[in-house]
């Protein structure tokens, strides 16, 4: 295994916490949110493949 | 002559057992060129559409990586290499199972997607989301590790209080191994079937700015439409 994976693999962790104030949020959480928020927004601008020409 | 003016003109069949009833209905409602439509309107030519596809593309990785996992058993996929990448790929399907399911509801919550008749297609959606959540907590319950146990003894508190400890007991491996397997993949597929076939009978909503009179809702012109 890749010392790097083994690294993390290894990390019997509860995982980094982020906190504002009253509000607390673990890392893994918020990257996932914010990638769901990216391909939303992507979604919303980004052009559309034309597809194949019908008869 | 187009098919729904074909359709139009054949001689109307008397229904009169339950099986013709019911043949009748769905002739009716799901007729085959709206269970398997030619084009879609031109309106479904944007990246927000294909979410609900990437979902059920998630549930069929997720479903067919279950399958092997459950033929081989945790002694497999703890300890092997492949046993190893397939309990990834069993993982990372949920990942993107959840995600593109999120991104599906935000996009249809934004188009008021309930639109025209469609409120069971919401609710079966909405449905289909919250017995997925049950399912992906069994899942972590079947970790067979020190996360797993932290879990379950996290969840038998809040599952006592709400009074469904007695059947839905976190702690009874086997029973939870039965529940992530069979039951929960079935009720998962049942509503996520029927929400797909909601959306086959009613079609993909239309914007909210659409005219009534656009002719890709009217279907007077549908091949110029779906162009």
């Amino acid at each position: 295994m890749h010392p790097l994976i083994s690294y993390f693999a290894a990390q019997d962790s509860p995982g980094i916490y982020l906190g504002f104030g009253a509000f607390q949020i673990q890392l893994g959480n918020l990257i996932v949110i914010l990638v769901m928020i990216l391909l939303f927004v992507l979604a919303l601008f980004l052009p559309f493949p034309s597809g194949k020409k019908r008869p | 002559m187009s098919i729904r003016e074909e359709r139009k003109t054949e001689p109307v069949e008397e229904y009169y057992t339950w099986t013709g009833k019911a043949r009748g209905w769905l002739l009716k409602h799901l007729p085959a060129d709206k269970l398997l439509p030619q084009d879609q309107p031109s309106y479904v030519a944007s990246w927000i559409y294909v979410f609900g596809m990437g979902a059920i593309v998630s549930l069929v990785f997720i479903v067919v990586s279950g399958v092997v996992l459950s033929l081989n058993g945790p002694a497999w996929y703890h300890v092997s290499d492949f046993g190893h990448f397939v309990n990834s790929v069993h993982l990372w399907s949920v990942e993107l199972f959840f995600m593109t399911m999120v991104v599906h509801l935000w996009g249809k919550y934004w188009m008021a997607a309930w639109r025209g008749g469609r409120t069971l297609t919401w609710i079966t959606g909405m449905g289909a989301f919250l017995v997925s959540i049950v399912a992906a907590f069994t899942g972590y319950l079947l970790q067979t590790n020190f996360d797993s146990q932290w879990i379950a003894f996290e969840g038998k508190d809040a599952l006592n209080a709400s009074g469904i400890g007695a059947w839905f007991n976190v702690a009874n491996l086997g029973q939870i191994f039965g529940f992530h397997i069979v039951l929960l993949p079935l009720a998962v597929g049942a509503v996520v079937a029927l929400h797909v076939i909601l959306v086959r009978m009613h079609g993909v909503v239309p914007p909210i700015d659409a005219a009534e009179t656009d002719a890709q809702l009217s279907g007077t012109d549908r091949t110029e439409a779906t162009r």
